[in-house]
């Protein structure tokens, strides 16, 4: 048994710094994994938003086997608590720590303040440091394939969204899905209904219900569970879509596909960047090209025309030829928001508070 | 509007209301007995995690209903012990329960929000239940008819019959009723598990009637609004049904007024929104009104019971 103490805590960092010198990168690595940690706002069994998060982290062990060692906690709100768990990870050794609930900006700040030398990682976040990255997902991406399926398949031509709050990651999904549905149907229609939730199963089904009972019949949500794609399958209209995950358990004849988040891509990068010491702080904004957002496989019910026309759009989305954010784009009052030939930058996309013709704006 | 979607409205609307309407018809018994159980919320999560579990594992949906309730009424009787028995403040017990409830049923709950259930449907031929228009009286599952039989039966325990009528006097003065040789804390015990099993059938109601999966807090909030309208129902079982229907028709008719156009949005889905409060203000300004100042709320109601002699 060794005696820490400081004597030989020093001499343990001598020679770990001298090690490059000896036995290359290689060798450092197999003595001591780079200790990644991962922050939860959810549970990982949640089908959506947390799961796909602890996927992403298993395949980050899967791919890195010896050089990483990963840990998690679950359930932690977006509040002093998220702060407490932070510090305990740092303290704990670990040097690159995920955050994956946009409310916990402020105190990975805060925590990567004191610990300059543990690399952040916030998701879907907006402020930066010297060690703290942001990153998020192209979702509307996803969300523009499937409006294109609903296009195609809708056949009242009307479509309903299940929204949490009206904020920018959500409208810009609307108005994608809905663009992508204008261009195969013109006469397509968009209602959304926000129920000021991300998780409230009932209510996410009865505004289902209650778009149900109107005439769409087609549902997308954005919201974390389910509930609205069951309603689907129990009433049998078109169908909807998963979100977040494959959903296909809950309404196997409903679900038409999904958007899946997969975000191993950049957990495995951004590992070996750690490793590597070539990390920097940067925003990163991955989509279908990246296959941080994946479509899930297409359901029975989807003709294989709609199956090619969905794949054409997304190779299109990942090629960059895409023009389904190219203006003329509209709103709702008719007015041109994007000018012809202009195609929507990501400054708009990441602002945007205003929806495309065909959407019937909430009250 | 058209008949089917004024039809399938009620429908939506019945079922909203039914979870709500079980768990405060037990409140309401509870309360009369002079007792203030603020864990229906964490005893509905233990009744909606024990329903679950059990519809996934037997896929009977009378045995789950059945093992909720049993969920419900244990979950009570921590309630009923350190109240009854130990005469602990009943306000921080009960939002002690509703914390534990909150807590558990997410533990117990951990591997099973991955799979859906079947709904518990209603029991009559498929002619009735699929009907355009009779499946307004037929198309209901069995946790409808019961809730509604509950309420009337409710209401004939407390009005007419014996035993009800001292669970009365026990919640009205409860020195009284000691005093004549009932056992006030036996009546107590009763009465709280009586709402604890109704607040476990009224979770299982969620997974059963409402969205046939779990999801950890998935009750939202609906033990909550069973307590406050045991207030709004000043305390009566046919005001509590009108109650339970009044706040499921307007969270519902926000829903359809913000997802339709046409004659639904000529009322604003905020103002839907806003009426259960409207509403709420408006009984207890009425109430207040008639009884000059008295609420009509049992005498001894959150006063713990400790005999003098």
């Amino acid at each position: 048994m060794i005696r820490i103490n400081r004597r030989t805590a020093l001499m343990l960092g001598g020679s770990a710094m001298a090690l490059p010198l000896v036995g290359g990168r290689a060798f450092a690595q197999a003595e001591t994994p780079l200790k990644v940690a991962f922050m939860y706002i959810g549970t990982i069994n949640d089908n959506g938003w947390n799961y796909a998060h602890n996927q992403a982290r298993l395949a980050l062990e899967e791919e890195l086997g010896d050089m990483v060692e990963t840990t998690y906690i679950e359930n932690v709100p977006e509040g002093p608590d998220a702060e407490r768990v932070l510090r305990d990870f740092a303290q704990a050794g670990n040097k690159l720590i995920f955050a994956t609930s946009f409310g916990y900006g402020d105190y990975v700040l805060k925590v990567a303040q004191q610990f300059p030398d543990v690399k952040f990682e916030h998701a879907t976040g907006y402020q930066r440091a010297d060690n703290v990255a942001t990153y998020n997902a192209r979702f509307h991406e996803g969300r523009a394939v499937c409006g294109t399926i609903a296009g195609h398949m809708s056949e009242t031509g009307q479509a309903g969204y299940i929204g949490s709050f009206p904020i920018p990651e959500v409208v810009l999904g609307i108005n994608s899905f809905t663009l992508a549905a204008r261009k195969i149907n013109p006469e397509f229609t968009m209602t959304p209904v926000f129920i000021s939730t991300w998780n409230n199963p009932a209510r996410e089904a009865d505004a289902a219900r209650a778009m149900i009972d109107q005439g769409i019949d087609i549902i997308a949500q954005h919201t974390d569970g389910p509930a609205a794609l069951q309603v689907a399958q129990e009433r049998g209209i078109v169908g909807g879509f998963g979100q977040g995950a494959d959903m296909s358990r809950f309404a196997p004849d409903a679900q038409l596909t999904s958007i899946i988040d997969n975000w191993a891509p950049h957990y495995i990068a951004t590992a070996r960047e750690v490793i590597d010491g070539t990390w920097v702080s940067e925003d990163v904004w991955p989509g279908l090209a990246e296959g941080e957002v994946v479509i899930g496989p297409y359901g029975e019910k989807v003709p294989e025309d709609v199956v090619a026309d969905a794949e054409r759009v997304k190779q299109e989305i990942i090629e960059g030829t895409s023009d389904i954010w190219t203006g003329p784009i509209r709103d709702t009052e008719g007015n041109v928001r994007i000018e012809e030939g202009q195609t929507m930058t990501d400054e708009q996309m990441l602002t945007i508070d205003w929806y495309v013709e065909g959407v019937n704006p909430p009250a | 509007m058209s008949m089917d979607l004024l039809i399938a409205i009620c429908m939506t609307v019945i079922g909203a209301a039914t979870p709500i309407l079980l768990a405060a018809t037990g409140e309401l018994v509870v309360e009369r007995s002079g007792v203030l159980n603020l864990g229906v919320e964490g005893m509905m999560l233990i009744g909606a995690v024990t329903g679950f579990i059990v519809m996934f594992t037997t896929g009977n949906p009378w045995l789950a209903v059945f093992v909720a309730a049993i969920a419900g009424l244990l979950s009570s009787l921590i309630f009923a012990v350190l109240t009854l028995s130990l005469s602990a403040n009943q306000t921080a017990t009960g939002l002690a329960l509703t914390i534990f409830g909150t807590g558990f049923s997410a533990l117990a709950g951990q591997n099973y929000s991955a799979q859906p259930v079947e709904l518990f449907r209603s029991i009559f031929p498929p002619e009735l239940v699929g009907h355009q228009v009779l499946r307004l009286v037929f198309g209901h599952s069995p946790l409808v008819y019961f809730s509604l039989l509950m309420v009337v039966a409710c209401w004939w325990f407390l009005n007419r019959s014996r035993a009800g009528m001292i669970l009365r006097a026990v919640g009205e003065n409860d020195h009284s009723a000691h005093s004549l040789g009932y056992s006030v804390i036996g009546v107590r015990y009763a009465a709280v598990a009586f709402g604890g099993a109704m607040a476990g059938i009224a979770g299982a109601a969620f997974p059963l009637l409402l969205t046939p999966q779990w999801a950890e807090r998935m009750t939202a909030g609906g033990g909550w609004i069973a307590v406050a309208l045991v207030v709004f129902a000043s305390w009566r079982p046919f005001r509590l049904l009108a109650g339970a229907y009044l706040f499921g028709l307007v969270m519902t008719m926000e829903l359809y007024s913000k997802a339709g156009g046409g004659p639904l949005s000529a009322i604003p889905a905020e103002l839907w929104a806003a009426m259960p409060y409207l509403a709420t203000i408006l009984v207890l300004v009425l109430i207040s009104m008639r009884r000059s100042g008295s609420t009509s709320a049992p005498a001894c109601l959150g006063k713990p019971f400790i005999p003098s002699s």
